[in-house]
Order: structure tokens, then C-alpha cells, then sequence
């Protein structure tokens, strides 16, 4: 048995993620609302990113060499709350504040509220662009820092969007790296039947979008493609994570109803006892 | 010299521009209109093209303003109210320093007719927090309020005519934001003044006109021009209320949400209970020219002249 300290970066963050998953479902319990599935499906990304790959600081969240990331798809905030607090942008107690009056930690992310937060979201759609204006800053200014966006598939049936992925690479923005979390899943429905999106890998390609299409939850294939998009590009990136939304917790998993809804005490602990199990 | 104030606009981003690298402009396909097609020239890599994709245009400027430049954002009023929802979140709730420049205000701009006219902008605009609301009526007043926008750290909202407007300020003007300033008084002062118009953008050359024209009859009445809507200079309304047998408002804008309401707003909130009669447009427009439509939408000089008389 390898020690604590010799695991391997796959093994650690296997490891890091059933905590991160046991604060999700601990704070959305507390808060009795919240979006337990799209936090599920995006958290192994979140982990892999703010562990491995962002340059942050999160000391000095205003840092201007920082790389920016966005959750354009804002509901899926207590991954990044429960990412932040671990990284050391607040303290861990806090997250339990999660939606309570006067909490910096909003139901969706608000960047007055809580620095390290590049930008307020929730209204999908959107981050896409601010991300790509970010990215056009640090190009007028010969700055290195990468700008991230993660959105939802659900999000991606707004308009908006494509607005954006027609731009960035216009601007050649190939320090702009797209994630969408594929987790299938949206309020009314599973995707493929509201609105499907496939073939999503083409509808980027046919934008001109570099793309990599990645299962989700495992992290041989999450690091390798993050690494991917640090490399000197004329082309913005566009990751295509597969991911099933309420990962980790078999009753939650692709369940739609498990999109906006917290769990009761009970389900809770049934929750983090078959993610503490099977981590 | 008469000038639509897009054009003293675009003069004025220029010339700013020219000295504050931070400044960049943004346009979706309507440059020429706008008039930033000057700086593009000029600036070209501080001018970015998204093409008819407003929506993204206002959210890139958000992110643009996020990392300190002064993003500049242009485009006709009613199709950057179109993209309301990403003007509140993207620029609003975020708090951002984004400069949103709206030209083709209203029915003055004519021939093309209602889905080129913002009417209903600054009524929506009104209502958002964190964001002030500009409406020079001149060319002297919209290179100060320019300038004005493009020092001021936060979101900024302008609105300009495409038509061309008379000269009403002289060259020592001083614009200062959320102060409305007399662009007419009669000379002779009657114990009250028989109205007081608030006019702004476009609609104050007509003001002034209707109040020369009452003066050659006999009525004494003010014209106030309201540069800033929001935040409305309410100390200046009550003034005028107390001066004046009633106020009148005129704009180039649907009767409700704007300039109207907010001298109302302030009027009832202080408990001045003076009579005030607003003029706007009460319909969507139509084509025709600029002039007429004023006309026939009542808010041409002679509307202005008859609600200032009109029995209540």
C-alpha cells in the first residue's frame, strides 16, 4: 500500500473528491435547497482544475496574473464553494452559511460577495462571454493567465452561447478554455429529449473550436485534457466532459428530480455513508 | 451648429480614446451608425467586431471591464435593451465598469420606422441598479457627458439621437452629472412662471422653441434639460414646482418609465402635489420623417407650447 504521501495525483484527488462530495451533500442538506446533481457531475472537474491546473492564489483572489475561471453554470456553486473552502479561500466552517441571509456563499455565484468568485452567474449563458472578454483583456495586455469556462449542457441550448463560440475564435482566443459538464440532465427532462445537443463535438468543430471529448469523473482523462489546453494555441479549447449528473450518490444518479432539490437528513446520511463506502 | 449627438459622441471617444489606452470599443455590425467607426479606424486593436450578437458584445464588455479596460459598447438603444437580461447580470449585478452607448433614440430617428426606435430603453434601464442613465441634449453637452462616462468607474448608460440637434449650451457650459440645468428662462419673471418644461435629448430644442414662442404671446415659462436621467436631479424638479403653475415633461421615449415618471417620482415622493403633463410616445412609432413624427406623436414644439397652456 502506497503511503498518504506517494499516491498518485489520480488516487489523491479520488480521495480529495469524496470529501468535496460529502461537503456538497452536507451543505445543501444544511441550506434545504440547492442543486445536488449538477454539483455532483461537476465536481471532479472543479477539483481537478483548482488542485492541478489553475495558477491561483487564493490568499490574494485578486491576483492579476491569476487564471480566471467561471461557473457559468452558477447552480452548480456548492462544487465550488466546497473546492474553494478547501483550497483555503475561506474557511470550511463557512460553507454550511450556504444561502443563509448575509452568507457570501449565494445560491449562485456572486462575485461582490465572495472574492475569488470571477464573476456573477446563474442566468445561463452568459459566462461564455465574459469569459471571452477576459480573454481578450489579457491578449491586449500580453498577459499569460488562461481564462476557464464551465457551463452546463442544458446551458448551452440558449443562444447566447453560440454567440460567443461563433466569436472567440474570431479573436483567436486560444488562451480561452470551454468545459461543458455533459451530465444529460436539466429541470424538465434529460437534455437528449428537451432540446437535444448532439452532435455536440461537431457543432464546435463546425465553429472552429479545438475540442476534446473526456469522461467526466475520470481523472487519467480530466488532467491530460486540462494539460492540453495550457499548450500555445491560436484555437480556444472546448473540453466535452461526459459526466452523469448526481455522480457518486446511486440514488441521485441521473435522476432528473435530483437537479433542484436538497436532501432530507436521512437521504443525506444515506448519501455520505455509499460515497464514504465506495470513495 | 446643429449636430446629432452620435456624432459629438463619436468625435468625443475618439479624441478621449487617443489619450487612455484602457479604452476600447465594441460594436455588433452598426459602427457606421453609431460613429465609432473613426476609432476602429484609428485604434484598430482596441476595436473589436462581434457582429450582429449583442447579447455577446455586452458580455464580453462585462469581462473586457473586469480586468480594467473601459469597455465600450455601442449599438441602437432598442437592440441593446433587447439584451436586457445580460445588461442586469452580466453588467449590472456584477457591478462592472461597461459603458453602454445606445444611439437611434426614439421616433426622431424616422424613415425606418418602429423596430429601429428605442422607446422603452430607458424606462428598463431605470429600474436597474448600479447603472447611470445619460441623455445629452447637444453637441457641447455630450463631449463633457462622454468624458464624463468614460472617467466614471462604474456602468453607464448613454442615449443619443441619430437626428441632428440644435446648439443649446454655450462654451462655458459645465455638465455635472445628476444636476438638470435651465436651457431657457423668460425674461420677464412673472410670481409664478406658467410652467416649467424637463425636456432631455432630443425633445429640448423643441422645449426651447415652444417656450420662445409662448414668450412672443405672453407666457413665461422655463425650460430644464435633464442630461442625467438617473439619478433625476429631484432638488431641481421641487424647485421648479414651487416656480411654477405646472411642470410639464416631453421626451422621445414611451410616456411611461422615463423622464416623466421620474420627475413625477420625485415630485409625489416630497409632496408637491403641482400638476404635471407628460409627453411621449403612447404607441410603438411609425416611418416618417423625424419631424412629422414629433408632430404626430405630440411632442413637437407646438404639443410642448399647447400642454403648457391647456386647461387642466
Amino acid at each position: 500500500m502506497p503511503s498518504a504521501n506517494t499516491l498518485s495525483p489520480t488516487a489523491e484527488l479520488k480521495s480529495l473528491t469524496r470529501d468535496l462530495r460529502v461537503d456538497i451533500i452536507r451543505m445543501i442538506e444544511a441550506a434545504g435547497s440547492g442543486h445536488p446533481g449538477g454539483s455532483l457531475s461537476v465536481i471532479d472537474l472543479l477539483a481537478a482544475l483548482y488542485t492541478r491546473s489553475l495558477k491561483h492564489r487564493p490568499k490574494e483572489p485578486g491576483w492579476p496574473d491569476r487564471d480566471r475561471l467561471i461557473l457559468s453554470k452558477g447552480h452548480g456553486c456548492p462544487a465550488l464553494y466546497a473546492v474553494m473552502a478547501h483550497e483555503g479561500y475561506f474557511p470550511k466552517s463557512e460553507l454550511m452559511s450556504l444561502r443563509k441571509l448575509g452568507s457570501p456563499l449565494q445560491g449562485h455565484p456572486d462575485r461582490m460577495r465572495l472574492p475569488g468568485i470571477e464573476a456573477s452567474t446563474g442566468s445561463l449563458g452568459q459566462g461564455l462571454s465574459i469569459a471571452l472578454g477576459i480573454a481578450l483583456a489579457a491578449k491586449l495586455d500580453k498577459k499569460d493567465y488562461r481564462t476557464w469556462c464551465i457551463m452546463g449542457d442544458g446551458e448551452m441550448q440558449e443562444g447566447q452561447v453560440w454567440e460567443a463560440a461563433m466569436a472567440a475564435p474570431k479573436f483567436k482566443l486560444g488562451n480561452l478554455t470551454a468545459i461543458v459538464d455533459l451530465n444529460n440532465g436539466q429541470i424538465d427532462g434529460h437534455v437528449k429529449e428537451i432540446m437535444d445537443l448532439d452532435p455536440i463535438e461537431d457543432k464546435f468543430k463546425s465553429f472552429r473550436w479545438r475540442t476534446r471529448v473526456i469522461d467526466g469523473h475520470d481523472f487519467d482523462q480530466i488532467l491530460p485534457a486540462l494539460e492540453e489546453a495550457k499548450k500555445p494555441s491560436d484555437v480556444p479549447l472546448a473540453i466535452l466532459a461526459r459526466t452523469v449528473k448526481g455522480k457518486g450518490v446511486s440514488f441521485m444518479e441521473n435522476v432528473i428530480d435530483w437537479h433542484g432539490k436538497a436532501p432530507t437528513k436521512e437521504e443525506a446520511d444515506r448519501a455520505v455513508a455509499e460515497i464514504q463506502k465506495n470513495g | 451648429m446643429a449636430k446629432a449627438t452620435r456624432q459629438s459622441f463619436g468625435e468625443a471617444l475618439l479624441e478621449y480614446g487617443a489619450a487612455h489606452p484602457e479604452v476600447v470599443v465594441l460594436d455588433a455590425d452598426l459602427s457606421k451608425s453609431t460613429m465609432t467607426l473613426a476609432f476602429a479606424k484609428k485604434f484598430p486593436e482596441r476595436h473589436f467586431e462581434f457582429g450582429i450578437a449583442e447579447a455577446n458584445m455586452i458580455g464580453a464588455a462585462a469581462g473586457l471591464a473586469m480586468c480594467g479596460k473601459v469597455p465600450v459598447a455601442t449599438s441602437f438603444a432598442c437592440f441593446l435593451i433587447g439584451r436586457y437580461e445580460t445588461i442586469r447580470v452580466s453588467a449590472a449585478y456584477n457591478q462592472t465598469n461597461v459603458k453602454l452607448v445606445g444611439t437611434h433614440a426614439g421616433i426622431g430617428i424616422g424613415d425606418d420606422g418602429t423596430s429601429q426606435m428605442g422607446l422603452e430603453d430607458v424606462g428598463a434601464m431605470r429600474s436597474l441598479p448600479h447603472v447611470t442613465i445619460l441623455q445629452p441634449a447637444d453637441d457641447v453637452e455630450t463631449r463633457q457627458a462622454v468624458t464624463w462616462m468614460l472617467q466614471h468607474k462604474g456602468a453607464v448608460y448613454i442615449r443619443l439621437t441619430r437626428q441632428k440637434v440644435p446648439d443649446l449650451h454655450g462654451a462655458d457650459y459645465k455638465f455635472q452629472v445628476g444636476v438638470c440645468d435651465r436651457v431657457f428662462e423668460p425674461s420677464k419673471r412673472p410670481a409664478k412662471l406658467q410652467a416649467t418644461v424637463f425636456a432631455s435629448g432630443g425633445t429640448v430644442g423643441e422645449a426651447v422653441a415652444a417656450a420662445k414662442d409662448l414668450e412672443s404671446r405672453g407666457f413665461a415659462v422655463r425650460v430644464m434639460n435633464a442630461g442625467t436621467i438617473l439619478p433625476f436631479d429631484a432638488e431641481a424638479a421641487l424647485r421648479c414646482a414651487a416656480e411654477s403653475q405646472r411642470i410639464v415633461t416631453v421626451e422621445d421615449h414611451n410616456v411611461t418609465g422615463g423622464l416623466g415618471s421620474a420627475v413625477c417620482e420625485a415630485l409625489a415622493g416630497r409632496g408637491c402635489a403641482v400638476p404635471v403633463v407628460r409627453l411621449g410616445v403612447t404607441d410603438f412609432g411609425e416611418s416618417g420623417s423625424g419631424e412629422e413624427l414629433y408632430k404626430k406623436y405630440g411632442i413637437s414644439a407646438e404639443h410642448i407650447a399647447d400642454a403648457c397652456l391647456r386647461n387642466l
